[in-house]
């Protein structure tokens, strides 16, 4: 046993949840913290099999404040680290999820969503923790969330996710749903000198000149880890580039500034989605994770029927692509936004179309996926 | 071995009770087709109450090219082994699809439509093969002696992969015993097709 | 014009500095803590403990939650980290298990570490992890005015219990040792050669250990109870507080006026969460 069981290169057949846990072993996690919650459960007990295998270590804790917050530990040690949770665990994290961000601290949080609110629908399927991710934790800040449509897209995008927390240095969110942590499909894990992982961008400077939270023109600190000599002081209050607690409206301002200038300036490199049947669109059907699949049945069924419709399938859901939505509003017809909630990305898409095009929604409470049939109804209704 | 498996979409589903195995044989079918037969499949199951000793369904896409709905539209192939998943599932069936049933365990509704329908004795084999959980895998192999979804030895090599080592032979015999019960029925009708 | 004389200049020059200058941020001077407070003896005997290990400065890190205690974390001139109100535990827990290296310590308030972050506590001395925590006890949450906690006495008062707290206080050592904490003891901030010896003995040891340091707070506490000055307090402590190692920790309830048991209650070696890791798992899998 060890690094040789990391990366179990092959083709395999895998649920999403397993193939997540594959793509945090192979983006190289040494350290998950979790409390089991179903859908996401499956995620964490590949975990607690996997990474005693290459000396990592896997710890079920007490809730879910504890998993998040013994991840940023982990990430300080200098482990890379993630958990994985759904709908109540990730309320539960969100108080910690902040102090993540603050910390900018990379690591990664997995949310197999399910139907809510409040324990709602623990086996069924949701996608409406989409605005609860980009607002859940007190205060302003931006946050990286990718929403993978198949087992092997949250295998890659596990990966991803790890890339980007240690490229941004901050924790960043894999929404997944319960349609695809439980999907079984082919997943292909390439060998491991082919994986493009990033290493933690750990400073040259020595002690005495490292800052913490000091950044350059791309707003991304570098990062130590405890125990190397740099005695750092990190805090979740509101702190200057040393890390010192600074409770002032200008401290305050530029540390805010900084979280959200730090995604912001950066999302032409973040933002990842697919363009499908784009060319001649005049309808755009926007969607993500298991709806996309789901709505590129309905945009068949529309084309068939002579609408000239596409789709936006968002690959990163935040930032948001909101230079995409500004320039198809330019040209196209109208939008269509499919998911499984009363409307969270639908109210983004909306705020950026600014009533250049028209807006519709194809709502649905979770617990199942929507009828194709429903959406294309909708597409055609937008072509009109 | 067969010749070239079917190109286009196919859709399964199997429906059972909790116990009988229907994940195994959708995550058997799936992964022979995914990994050893160089095609797309997804498969999907009902979770849920339902996965705790009531009903349980299990679907199966197999595609030559990438999958975007995951879900059966329309089964070309309804595969039954209890009554009421017969019951909630046999109105849809696509029009030249087939229907599989355990004949000892689900009595066709004097309405049935479906023109092709095959039955087994599926459970009644497993038992005398001397263990009556490998019933799906007598069940999978009559699927499969009816079918060309999946190439055969990409089924055989599923199955090998999938079930507990000290299993393998047994569950092997399971497979060749619905498959030959399969080729056995088509000779049969075929020999009545000729006389 | 004000220029003070010569021979005064050169008497600031030459000034001392602090003997902890090196373990504190003195950038961050002065802190916040009150006159007649007990945190900063607290402090003082931790900085001299960990001096006289002789653990390399560089291999400590320290945890704190929310609170005046959790403002420890920002004095001290060593990796330290002021995490959110509750979870400094679970944090350090995945310091700890990152950096099997470091000696990592929880050092945080009553509030903090057994109210908010009462379960974190339990579940760690559960697991016997690698972990030593000083909890400061001062029965209140000092810094935001004196509300009523988890381990206020039956009938003292606070801002929040305005006709006295009427909830049964926790006896932490007695909570520690049922969750299986491996060293538990008690000081008040005025036996500050005992509580530097305890640290002392706890900092190079494994599992969970907790140091529980009665603390006064003349701010919020003591004048919410007229109880006096800080001075007062520990006068209060030196006529009350009585030392028995091994005491049962059933005993060590605390109430407004009666007497404060202190002591190691227990120093008792367990397999940790780590051991049991490298031990028992890594063996499965045919490590060493």
């Amino acid at each position: 046993m060890g690094e040789e069981r990391r990366v179990l290169t092959g083709e395999h057949f895998l649920t999403g949840d397993h193939a997540c846990a594959e793509g945090g072993m192979a983006a190289g996690c040494m350290f998950f913290g979790g409390y089991p919650i179903t859908p996401s459960t499956e995620i964490a007990e590949r975990m607690s099999l996997r990474l005693p295998e290459v000396g990592g270590i896997f710890i079920q804790m007490e809730d879910e404040m504890a998993s998040m917050n013994s991840i940023l530990g982990a990430a300080w040690g200098g482990w890379k680290s993630m958990t994985c949770t759904s709908g109540p665990g990730f309320s539960l994290m969100m108080e910690n999820l902040g102090l993540g961000i603050v910390l900018e601290t990379p690591t990664v949080l997995v949310n197999i969503q399910r139907g809510g609110p409040s324990t709602g629908l623990p086996t069924l399927s949701g996608q409406a923790d989409m605005m609860q991710a980009k607002w859940g934790s007190h205060g302003d800040y931006e946050i990286i969330a990718l929403a993978p449509n198949s087992p092997q897209e949250i295998f890659d995008h596990t990966i991803k996710a790890f890339n980007l927390a240690e490229q941004y240095r901050t924790p960043v969110l894999v929404m997944s749903d319960e349609s695809v942590g439980h999907m079984t499909e082919k997943v292909i894990i390439p060998p491991r000198e082919e994986l493009k992982l990033v290493p933690r961008n750990y400073t040259k400077k020595k002690p005495g000149e490292y800052l913490p939270f000091e950044c350059g023109e791309d707003e991304i600190p570098e990062m130590v880890k405890a125990g190397d000599g740099y005695k750092i002081h990190i805090t979740g209050l509101t702190h200057d580039k040393r890390g010192y607690p600074d409770i002032s409206a200008e401290a305050q301002d530029w540390m805010v500034r900084h979280l959200m200038n730090k995604i912001q300036k950066n999302k032409k490199k973040i933002i990842e989605v697919e363009r499908i049947n784009m060319d001649d669109a005049e309808v755009v059907v926007v969607s993500y994770g298991i709806s996309s699949r789901v709505a590129h049945r309905g945009m068949d069924l529309a084309r068939k029927t002579g609408v000239k419709v596409g789709m936006l399938r968002l690959i990163t859901v935040w930032p948001f692509p909101d230079y995409m939505i500004k320039e198809l509003a330019e040209r196209v017809k109208a939008f269509v936004t499919v998911e499984l909630n009363f409307g969270q990305i639908a109210l983004e898409v909306e705020r950026y179309v600014a009533g250049k095009a028209k807006c519709y929604l194809v709502p649905h409470a979770g617990g199942d996926v929507h009828k194709p049939e429903d959406i294309a109804e909708a597409i055609k209704e937008a072509a009109k | 071995m067969k010749g070239a498996t079917t190109p286009s979409r196919k859709e399964v589903r199997f429906t059972g009770y909790g116990g009988q195995g229907m994940v195994v044989m959708g995550l058997i079918l799936g992964r022979a087709a995914a990994v050893h037969d160089g095609k797309s499949a997804t498969m999907t199951q009902s979770y849920g109450p339902e996965a705790r000793g009531g009903a349980s369904s299990t679907q199966c896409i197999i595609s030559p090219s990438r999958i975007f709905y995951p879900y059966v539209i329309e089964p070309d192939v309804l595969v039954g082994m209890s009554q009421e998943g017969y019951d909630k599932h046999r109105l849809n069936i696509k029009p030249d699809g087939k229907l599989l049933y355990d004949e000892d365990l689900v009595t066709l509704s004097p309405e049935e439509k479906t023109k092709n329908i095959h039955s087994i004795p599926a459970t009644r084999f497993a038992e005398e093969l001397g263990r009556k959980i490998v019933a799906n895998i007598v069940m999978l192999g009559f699927f499969c002696g009816l079918t060309d979804f999946v190439a055969e030895e990409a089924i055989r090599k599923a199955i090998e992969e999938s079930v507990p080592k000290p299993t393998i032979t047994l569950n092997i015999k399971a497979f060749d015993k619905g498959k030959s019960y399969a080729l056995s029925l088509l000779e049969g009708s075929a020999a009545k097709a000729k006389s | 014009m004000n220029k003070p004389a010569a021979h005064l200049e050169t008497a600031i020059v030459e000034q001392d500095t602090h003997p902890m200058a090196d373990l504190l941020r003195m950038d961050r001077m002065p802190h916040i803590w009150c006159s007649g407070c007990g945190l900063g003896t607290g402090l003082t005997c931790f900085i001299m403990a960990l001096k006289e290990t002789g653990i390399p400065e560089d291999k400590v890190a320290v945890v704190s939650g929310i609170g005046c205690t959790g403002r420890v974390a920002g004095y001290l001139n060593l990796d330290s980290f002021h995490t959110t109100h509750g979870r400094g535990i679970p944090f350090a827990t995945g310091l700890a298990l990152a950096n099997p290296d470091l000696r990592v310590v929880v050092y945080s308030g009553d509030g903090d570490l057994v109210a908010i972050g009462g379960n974190h506590f339990i579940h760690s001395a559960r697991r016997n992890m690698d972990l030593m925590v000083v909890c400061v006890n001062n029965f209140t949450y000092g810094m935001t005015g004196g509300q009523a906690g988890p381990t206020t006495p039956i009938s003292a008062k606070a801002s929040t219990a305005p006709y006295g707290s009427y909830d049964y206080p926790f006896n932490i050592p007695y909570l520690a040792i049922a969750s299986g904490a491996t060293y538990v003891a008690r000081w008040t901030s005025l036996h500050m050669r005992r509580l530097k010896n305890s640290m002392r003995e706890a900092l190079p040891k494994k599992g969970f250990r907790v140091i529980e340091i009665i603390c006064p707070c003349p701010t919020a506490f003591a004048r919410k109870n007229r109880l006096g000055s800080g001075l007062d307090l520990m006068k209060h402590y030196h006529d009350n507080s009585i030392i028995k190692h091994g005491a049962d920790p059933r005993e060590a309830d605390i109430d407004m006026n009666g007497k404060v048991v202190c002591g190691t209650f227990l120093d008792i070696e367990r397999p940790t969460f780590r051991d049991f890791q490298t031990e028992n798992i890594a063996k499965q899998l045919g490590g060493e």
